[in-house]
């Protein structure tokens, strides 16, 4: 498994030599998995509905002077610009931070590896509050690229550290051997390598900006999201707010057809899996110091900061006392809805990541990719069209209650659990299955002690990403949240909102502190994977 | 392999866990919903009271004013709640607008100068706040300031000036000076202020409050609050800027007010009834007088017992409720400007 946290048909090699034996036998998939399936594609396409059906309602005219006025240019501008030069900088920190974790001997390797990731737990809120509440200098577009770049690089990090990790040694060693320079066969074999991961990383990336809302407003720096809320807050207009969204799926639409562009060409081929085998490190020799002293910075500028700020903010702002009993029930509520949204977004990428894994058609791997479209839609939209749909056509039912916060939640972050549960199912191939049941297992005891352990880690690693996001989400949760109930994030926002650091801070660090635990599972499920890769193919 | 069992076992538990939280909250006979753009903490002190003094239960659900106004058209008549409570009048008049709203009982009205209730008497005023500059010493000089606000787009300001065109605080000082000079004058004006302001539009007061103070911007438009706020928050020995008034009746001397409504649809009107009635009582203006929100209560017979101009000894502009509307006229001079 090369890419295991990349979105994008990067996996379709090894992919394939997992499935080989499968592929000359490959049924029709089950009337039951294609039901699933299309239960959990509608849940998916109904925040696309809802956004044609209210932008329909304003009207085209209406439509077409929002999209066509002044401000739309400094928008798209700086929403562009942003997403480039914050995708370009997580490119490069993300690889080269994990080729020095996973293919230098770089000290402390162990420990970097989960430092490293552990900035992907926290808030971009809390590290953009972090930042603007220390300096001056960090707001506005440089604010944004430092803070976003600093707080989405592990996304990059991740997948092209799995794939660094079970790349093949042997086409770097034949490229020495055939004379290649040391840094022409980094650049023409290394990165060649890792060349889907990267994109499959800058992908997540550029979707992840295109939504970003509470870090901007921070910073005080414009873009298509900030404006969606801009208009929903000062014009009593869901309306509008709705057709600016389109722009917003627009561009993630773009984002996504450039990415089958660029994925469809120069694909990696990879001898089988018998090519895994331990690589001898590069030495980083006299580079070592200053390698060592660039992850030093790296951790405590995206690590350190906002930690840091938020210690400070909670001393300084001593006057008031903490609430405990606050901080306790919205630290429950918080891990109530994000573990429930977990487990149900889990669940619900197992159907379509069985289809897209299994019964690889066009069709399945095209549901597959249109997932990610949600990432590039505000939550607050999301949470707009579960209200509107349950106002509209289930005289309120589920309306602010938590169940439809979870539902808000698993659709939101829906292709995060797909990344997991994806990669887990191809760990388990039909063949296996069959053999058991073959074999005399019953289906419950095939699935206890054949699937499960196969898949266990992937679905574990899928249910932490997910519980993640749920932690750090705000504006869904704004919305959707019941009556007198209030998370982490909703509590900090409220605080800060009012320049209360000092009562904000806590809960800042509580989310940090209960993150923690989560990442940690995923940087050592990701640590771990070329062993499994190899045990199972 | 026992580590990630007992992890789906735990992710079960917890969805079933969830599920039945959602169940579980019910509301109760003697309880209202109040739906909630005030600032938390005087909202959490004035609902604290409320209960105490009533047994009447209040479950609070706090956003920006507007989104609340937006769920509330959206729930139509299925919305769960009963009171808004918000911190201007152009919500409130949109809900009115749309017919959202109840009337309010004219013993409560009477409480409040009928200047800042509706005019329909569908909401009643509850505080009052007043439009200021906050200014860096450091960057500019009281003397260099503005003396009205119609003076913002003047270029002498190119990059002194921060500006929040999503604050529902300025919209009113649009409308003002739109009644004053009329429509195109102050789109002109309104691109003044953009170009004057440059990439220092930020999302509300709060941040040019906090910026000015920091350094970052000269000065800018907040009201009164947002300034004793911050200082209440950071403390004297971080306060880097001051407060100066535009000169008496001037377009952007502008009284906001913050009021409260009962919804058409409440199924709990005499317990909503009941607080509003609090909120414009002698208890309930007191509790605004002294809270570090700083707002002028409203009612006269109560004064602010916080160390800021007394509300009697302000010379504002005379612009009206009725005048300022739902805010439309505002915003739609916002966006011809291209700062919306």
């Amino acid at each position: 498994m090369a890419t295991v946290a990349s979105p994008s048909g990067t996996e379709e090699p090894s992919l394939q030599t997992a499935s080989a034996v499968v592929a000359a036998r490959r049924k029709a998939p089950s009337v039951m998995l294609l039901a699933l399936s299309a239960v959990v594609a509608l849940v998916l396409a109904a925040p696309l509905v809802f956004l044609l059906l209210e932008a329909r309602g304003a009207g085209v005219d209406t439509v077409a002077h929002l999209i066509w006025r002044p401000l739309t240019e400094t928008l798209l501008w700086n929403t562009v610009r942003l997403t480039v030069v914050v995708t370009v900088l997580c490119a490069i920190i993300g690889t080269s931070a994990a080729w020095f974790v996973e293919c230098t001997d770089l000290p402390l390797r162990r420990l970097w590896a989960v430092l490293v990731v552990i900035p992907f737990a926290i808030p971009d809120f809390v590290v953009s509050f972090g930042w603007a509440s220390l300096s001056t200098w960090v707001q506005g577009f440089r604010g944004a690229v430092l803070v976003m770049t600093l707080a989405v690089y592990p996304l990059v990090y991740l997948p092209v550290a799995a794939s660094f990790r079970s790349a093949d040694p042997g086409q770097e060693e034949a490229a020495r051997s055939l004379g290649l320079g040391r840094i022409q066969t980094f650049v023409r074999v290394t990165l060649r390598q890792a060349q889907g991961a990267i994109l499959g990383g800058c992908l997540l990336v550029t979707l992840v900006i295109l939504a970003e809302y509470g870090a901007f407003e921070i910073l005080g720096y414009q873009t298509f999201t900030t404006e969606i809320f801009t208009e929903l807050q000062v014009s009593f207009s869901v309306a509008t707010a709705c057709a600016l969204s389109l722009v917003l799926v627009l561009l993630g639409i773009v984002v996504l057809g450039g990415d089958v562009l660029v994925q469809g060409k120069g694909r990696v081929v990879r001898t089988g899996s018998f090519a895994q085998r331990a690589t001898r490190r590069h030495s980083l020799g006299r580079a070592r110091l200053p390698v060592l002293v660039g992850f030093v910075v790296l951790v405590a500028l995206a690590l350190g900061v906002p930690i840091g700020s938020s210690v400070y903010w909670m001393f300084q702002g001593g006057a008031q006392s903490i609430a405990g009993v606050s901080i306790l029930s919205a630290s429950w509520h918080t891990a109530l809805y994000s573990g429930s949204a977990a487990a149900l977004a889990t669940l619900m990428a197992l159907p379509v990541a069985l289809l897209a894994v299994r019964h690889g058609s066009r069709a399945a791997r095209l549901l597959e990719r249109s997932t990610y479209l949600v990432l590039a839609m505000p939550g607050l939209v999301i949470a707009l069209a579960l209200s509107y749909f349950a106002e509209r056509y289930a005289d309120g039912f589920g309306y602010q209650t938590a169940p439809l916060l979870v539902v808000a939640y698993a659709i939101l972050f829906f292709p995060l659990a797909l990344v997991g549960v994806r990669a887990s199912v191809a760990y388990a191939p039909v063949g296996l299955e069959e053999a058991a049941r073959s074999l005399g297992a019953r289906r419950l005891a095939v699935f206890g002690r054949v699937i499960l352990p196969l898949v266990g880690p992937g679905l574990a690693a899928a249910f932490c990403l997910v519980f993640l996001a749920g932690l750090t989400e705000l504006t869904a949760t704004l919305l959707l949240v019941p009556t007198g109930v209030q998370t982490l994030s909703t509590q900090f926002w409220a605080y800060q909102q009012n320049l209360s650091y000092g009562q904000a801070a806590p809960f800042a660090l509580v989310i940090i502190a209960v993150a923690a635990v989560p990442s940690y599972v995923i940087a050592r499920y990701f640590d771990r994977l070329p062993a499994r890769a190899t045990r199972s193919m | 392999m026992n580590r990630w069992r007992g992890l789906a076992v735990a992710a079960a538990l917890v969805a079933v866990g969830g599920v039945l939280a959602g169940c579980g909250s019910s509301e109760s006979a003697n309880s209202i919903t109040l739906y909630s753009g005030q600032h938390v903490q005087t909202t959490e002190s004035l609902v604290a009271a409320f209960e105490k003094s009533t047994g009447i239960q209040v479950n609070v659900r706090s956003d920006d004013e507007d989104t609340l106004a937006d769920e509330i058209e959206t729930e139509g008549s299925n919305s769960p709640a009963d009171v808004i409570y918000t911190e201007n009048s152009p919500a409130l008049e949109f809900l009115q607008g749309k017919g959202l709203l109840g009337p309010v009982p004219p013993a409560t009205l009477a409480q409040v100068p009928a200047k800042y209730n509706s005019p329909e008497g569908d909401w009643v005023g509850v505080s009052l706040r007043v439009s200021v500059m906050i200014y860096n010493p450091k960057l500019i000089s009281a003397s260099q300031l503005p003396t009205s606000v119609l003076q913002l787009g003047d270029p002498q300001y190119k990059g002194k000036l921060a500006f929040s065109a999503s604050e529902t605080d300025f919209q009113p000082i649009i409308t003002s000076v739109a009644r004053t000079d009329g429509q195109a004058a102050a789109v002109k004006w309104l691109k003044g202020i953009a170009s004057n302001a440059g990439s220092r539009v930020y999302p509300d007061n709060e941040m040019i409050a906090s910026e000015v103070n920091r350094g970052t911007v000269a000065f800018g438009v907040i009201d009164q609050y947002y300034w004793y706020r911050m200082q209440a928050e950071i403390g004297k020995s971080n306060m880097h800027s001051q407060l100066a008034y535009f000169a008496p009746y001037d377009p952007g001397y502008v009284i906001d007010v913050s009021g409260a409504a009962v919804l058409k649809s409440s199924d709990q009107k005499a317990n909503a009834d009941r607080f509003l009635a609090f909120l414009v009582s002698k208890q309930g203006q007191e509790i605004i007088a002294h809270s570090t929100s700083f707002e002028y209560p409203v009612v006269p017979s109560v004064t602010t017992a916080q160390p800021e101009t007394p509300f009697n000894r302000l010379q504002p502009n005379a612009i009206t409720i009725a005048d300022l509307g739902d805010g439309s006229t505002a915003i739609n001079l916002l966006k011809q400007a291209g700062l919306l």
